[in-house]
């Protein structure tokens, strides 16, 4: 990554303007050419550095339901139950954190009753209790990683 | 200006789904596969993002491999009538990524008010974090500093793609 893809980045993360030419006035503004940050861009979702580029819709607002759930894992099971959240289409961004409430993730579904199921489902599978967290208000969103 | 049917609506947020097209006119390539004008697809993605329906046309990044490994959910014990306000003013942080409010659940868990920080390094994002706090006037306040030591992959997970919603 050199300093052209770092600004195009880091000026990316804010938002691509919503323009006929997007590209136009981005190249205005970063002092570059307009092919060259497309293929730029493109480089970086072939060799895997960006993951998505484009809107990300707020499923909630589209009708579907989110919410952060926690396990409190005993250790000797903790890879068990980690295999058996990987095979669940509902869980994403399942992380090991350091408390007694030590698995993490987020589950995805149509609707808040499913979500209610699926916690469901999980107690039954583990033996464990679910500490389910929806989001109650949300304050700020905007993951930015400076480059 | 026509404006899209309910039938290109739909097929516009499918293809968007899969990400803009890397095009010198992205909207003009959307509106010729869906038999739209340029202007009137357009308009709708202005539309949507007035609505909230997105806030952005960004990007994911994976942070993990350009370094930013120490990811940190800071969670206080805010009483209610103070969280609203103070959730406020530390979503404008500078470095809180994403901030919510979420239910305690006594007497398991007491914490009410959820950030999450991104860092290269652990003990800058704890120092950071704390002279926060202090700067803030919060330190007193219940809080626990919880890093992540391992992430877990997924497989074929529907959401894995979208951090910003699906830290919902």
């Amino acid at each position: 990554m050199d300093d052209l893809d770092r600004r195009l980045l880091n000026r990316l993360q804010h938002g691509l303007p919503l323009v006929r030419e997007p590209w136009v006035a981005l190249a205005a503004e970063l002092d570059s050419d307009e092919a060259v940050l497309r293929q730029r861009v493109q480089a970086l979702l072939d060799d895997g550095t960006l993951t998505r580029f484009g809107p990300m819709f707020d499923i909630e607002r589209l009708g579907g339901a989110f919410t952060l759930a926690a396990l409190r894992v005993p250790e000797e099971r903790f890879e068990e139950v980690a295999e058996l959240l990987a095979c669940m289409p509902e869980v994403a961004h399942n992380y090991r954190r350091e408390h007694v409430w030590n698995m993490w993730f987020v589950l995805g579904c149509a609707s808040y009753a499913e979500i209610e199921g699926c916690i469901g489902l999980i107690e039954v599978a583990t033996g464990l209790r679910v500490l389910n967290l929806p989001k109650e208000e949300t304050y700020h969103v905007g993951l930015h990683f400076p480059l | 200006m026509s404006l899209l049917t309910q039938q290109q609506r739909l097929q516009l947020c499918r293809l968007l789904e899969e990400g803009l097209p890397l095009a010198p006119r992205p909207y003009l390539l959307l509106a010729q596969q869906l038999g739209a004008e340029e202007q009137a697809v357009l308009a709708q993605v202005q539309s949507w993002q007035e609505e909230g329906l997105f806030r952005r046309v960004g990007l994911v990044l994976r942070h993990r491999g350009l370094g930013f490994a120490a990811n940190a959910m800071l969670v206080l014990d805010v009483p209610d009538a103070l969280v609203d306000e103070l959730g406020e003013r530390l979503g404008k942080v500078d470095g809180i990524n994403l901030c919510y409010r979420r239910p305690r659940r006594l007497p398991q868990w007491p914490y009410n008010l959820f950030c999450m920080i991104h860092g290269r390094q652990r003990e800058q994002v704890s120092a950071w974090i704390e002279a926060l706090l202090r700067r803030e006037g919060l330190a007193q306040l219940p809080h626990r500093l919880l890093f992540s030591t391992r992430a877990f992959k997924q497989c074929g997970g529907r959401y894995a793609a979208a951090p910003e919603v699906a830290h919902g």
